[in-house]
C-alpha cells in the first residue's frame, strides 16, 4: 500500500471515530435529559429555540456549549494551577484515545487496497484499552488533589479507591473472553464472533460468557463513575472531585463521563455482542441457517456492519442511561463489598470455569 | 380513648428475602418498570405528534407559562381589598388583620370619616408581600370581609424589596379571579417591577 494512501486512510478513520464519539457524546447530553424526562412522565428540556423551531430541545446541546464557554472560569487559590487545568484534559484525552482500537467495521477495498475499519489494529488491543482507562483515573485524582480543597481531595480519593477496586473485576471478566477467542486483538475477537453456535445462535460473547457479561457491565458502569456508582462525584450531597471546577473545565469532566459511557458501550458491543457483526451476514451477503441466502455486494455489507455497530453502541448507551435513572446510589461500604466480596470472587470463578471448559473442549 | 400504637423504627425494618438480597432480580424489576414508562410515554408522545388527539398525554406535567394548572377555589393567592357598591373601600381600619398577621407585614394608617356608620377608613394600607406567609389569617380576622385572597395571582415578583410592598391603590384595583377569568394581570409590570 502506498504511503500517501495509508496516511489518508488513517486520517479518515480517525476523523470518523472521533466524530462518532464526540457527536454521540454531545447527543447524549440531550438524551440524558430527555430520556430521564420521558421515563419520569415529564417533558424535559424543550425551550431552546432558533427562529421558533424547538425540535424537541435539540438546540439545548448548542445552548449548553455556549453557556459552558461563556461562564466565568474560576480557578481556586492553588499552587498547582497548571495541573488543575491539565486534569480535565487528561480525563477526556485518554477516554478518546481508547477508541483507536475499537473496530467499527470489517474492511473495505479502495483501489485494490484493503483497509481495515479500525484506527489501529494493535494485537494487544485489550491491554491498550485497560492502560488508557487506568491512566484516565489520573485525571480524576489530579483534579481532586490540585484543587487545594479537602472535599475535592476526598472525592479524588474515593474515585481512586473505587476505580482500582473495579478495574480488577473489569480485567478478570475479560480473561474469559480472551481464553475463548484466544486473542487480544479486538478485530480478531469480533471476527471470531461471526460463527454460529448450534447452527443458529450467533457466537456472540454474551452467549458464551453470560456471567462475564453481567460482571463486565457492572464493573464498566462503575468505571464511568455514574449512578449507581457515582461515589466520586455525588454532586447532590457528598461533593466530588470537580468541586473547584467551573465553566468548560467542568464541562470537560462531564463530557468525559459521556465519552466513557460510549466507550463502555463500544466495549460491551465488541466483546459480548459481536461488534460490527450482523447475525447471519457473511462477506457475500446473508446466509440464513434455514438455507436461504441473499447476495449483496461488499459496500452494502460493509455499510450494514458499520450501521449495526452504531446501533448496538446506541442501544447500550440507552441501557446505561436507563440504569443510571433507575437505580439508587450505592453506599461506599456497599460499593466496596460488592467490588471485593462479590464481583471479584465471581469473576475469578468465571475465569476458572471458562478455563476448564476451554481445556476440556480443546482436548 | 383508643390505644395508641407505638411503632419502633427497628420493627419496621423488613427482613429482605434471598432474592431481594441478591439484588439482580430487583434491578431487573426496576429496569422493566422504568423502561415500560419510557416506551409507553414515547408511544403516546409519538401518537400526539402525528395528531392523534385521543391519545393520552405522555407527561403528567403542565407546560407552565403557556398552560396553567387549574387552581382550587380555596387557594390562597395575592390579597385584594374589596370595595363597597359605591366604590369606597370596605375596610374600616379596625386593625384586626394587622394584629393577627404572624409576619407583621400589614401596615395600616387610619383616618376618620364623616359618615357615622363607618367612622374610620384606611388612609394607607400596605402589605409587604415579601414577608407574607400566605397563612390567610388576615382574611379570617377581618370583620368586614374587606381583605380577600381570591385574585388567583401566584406569580409575584419585583426587582427590589420596596417593590414587593403593595399599597392601597393596587390592592383596591385588583379584580377577583372570578371576574378576571383566565385573563393574565399586567399589574406585575406596572406595580411590582419598579
Ligand atoms: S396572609 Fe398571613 S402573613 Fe400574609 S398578610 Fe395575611 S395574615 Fe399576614
Ligand atoms: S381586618 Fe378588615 S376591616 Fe379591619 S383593618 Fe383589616 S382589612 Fe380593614
Amino acid at each position: 500500500m502506498s504511503a500517501g494512501m495509508e496516511i489518508g486512510a488513517a486520517v479518515g478513520k480517525t476523523i470518523f471515530i472521533v466524530m462518532f464519539a464526540l457527536s454521540l457524546g454531545g447527543l447524549l447530553t440531550w438524551v440524558e435529559r430527555k430520556q430521564s424526562a420521558v421515563m419520569q412522565d415529564r417533558i424535559g428540556a424543550n425551550r431552546a429555540s432558533i427562529l421558533g423551531f424547538r425540535v424537541w430541545g435539540l438546540f439545548h446541546i448548542i445552548a449548553d456549549a455556549v453557556k459552558m464557554f461563556t461562564k466565568e472560569d474560576f480557578v481556586p487559590d492553588t499552587p498547582h494551577k497548571f495541573i488543575h487545568a491539565l486534569a480535565p484534559v487528561l480525563s477526556i484525552f485518554f477516554a478518546l484515545l481508547s477508541f483507536a482500537v475499537i473496530p467499527f467495521g470489517s474492511s473495505i477495498v479502495i483501489a485494490g487496497q484493503s483497509i481495515g475499519l479500525q484506527v489501529a489494529d494493535v494485537n494487544v488491543g485489550i491491554l491498550f484499552i485497560f492502560a488508557m482507562m487506568s491512566v484516565a483515573v489520573y485525571g480524576v485524582v489530579l483534579a481532586g488533589w490540585s484543587s487545594n480543597n479537602n472535599y475535592s481531595l476526598l472525592g479524588g480519593v474515593r474515585a481512586t479507591a473505587q476505580m482500582i477496586s473495579y478495574e480488577i473485576t473489569f480485567g478478570l471478566t475479560l480473561v474469559g473472553v480472551i481464553m475463548i477467542f484466544q486473542t487480544l486483538s479486538l478485530q480478531e475477537i469480533v471476527r471470531a464472533q461471526g460463527g454460529l453456535l448450534f447452527g443458529f445462535l450467533p457466537m456472540w460473547g454474551v452467549f458464551l460468557q453470560p456471567l462475564g457479561f453481567l460482571l463486565f457491565m457492572t464493573a464498566a458502569i462503575a468505571e464511568t463513575k455514574r449512578i449507581p456508582f457515582d461515589i466520586p462525584e455525588g454532586e447532590s450531597e457528598i461533593i466530588g472531585f470537580f468541586l473547584e471546577y467551573s465553566s468548560m473545565k467542568f464541562g470537560m469532566f462531564m463530557f468525559a463521563d459521556f465519552i466513557e459511557q460510549i466507550l463502555v458501550a463500544s466495549m460491551v458491543t465488541t466483546f459480548f455482542f459481536g461488534g460490527w457483526q450482523v447475525p447471519y451476514l457473511g462477506d457475500g451477503g446473508f446466509v440464513f441457517p434455514w438455507g436461504s441466502t441473499i447476495d449483496m455486494n461488499t459496500w452494502l455489507v460493509e455499510s450494514l456492519r458499520v450501521i449495526s455497530f452504531v446501533l448496538k453502541v446506541s442501544f447500550f448507551c440507552w441501557l446505561q442511561m436507563l440504569i443510571r435513572w433507575t437505580l439508587p446510589r450505592f453506599r461506599f461500604d456497599q460499593l466496596m463489598n460488592l467490588g471485593w466480596k462479590i464481583l471479584l470472587p465471581l469473576s475469578l470463578a468465571n475465569a476458572l470455569v471458562t478455563a476448564i471448559i476451554v481445556l476440556w473442549i480443546g482436548r | 380513648m383508643g390505644t395508641v400504637r407505638v411503632i419502633n423504627v427497628s420493627e419496621r425494618r423488613r427482613v429482605l428475602t434471598f432474592w431481594e438480597r441478591i439484588y439482580l432480580p430487583e434491578v431487573w424489576r426496576g429496569l422493566v418498570l422504568t423502561a415500560r414508562h419510557f416506551f409507553v410515554n414515547l408511544w403516546r408522545h409519538t401518537l400526539r405528534l402525528f395528531g392523534v388527539k385521543s391519545a393520552l398525554p405522555g407527561a403528567a406535567t403542565y407546560q407552565y407559562p403557556e398552560v396553567r394548572r387549574p387552581q382550587s377555589p380555596r387557594l390562597r393567592t395575592l390579597h385584594r381589598l374589596a370595595k363597597r357598591p359605591d366604590g369606597t373601600p370596605r375596610c374600616v381600619a379596625c386593625m384586626m388583620c394587622e394584629t393577627v398577621c404572624p409576619a407583621f407585614c400589614i401596615k395600616i394608617v387610619a383616618e376618620e370619616v364623616d359618615d357615622p356608620n363607618i367612622e374610620k377608613r384606611p388612609k394607607s394600607f400596605d402589605i409587604d408581600i415579601g414577608r407574607c406567609v400566605f397563612c390567610g389569617f388576615c382574611v379570617e380576622a377581618c370583620p368586614e370581609d374587606a381583605i380577600r385572597m381570591d385574585t388567583g395571582i401566584t406569580e409575584i415578583g419585583a426587582l427590589s424589596r420596596e417593590g414587593m410592598v403593595l399599597n392601597i391603590d393596587t390592592l383596591l384595583s385588583l379584580p377577583p379571579k372570578s371576574e378576571r377569568g383566565d385573563k393574565p394581570v399586567d399589574f406585575l409590570q406596572q406595580q411590582l417591577v419598579q
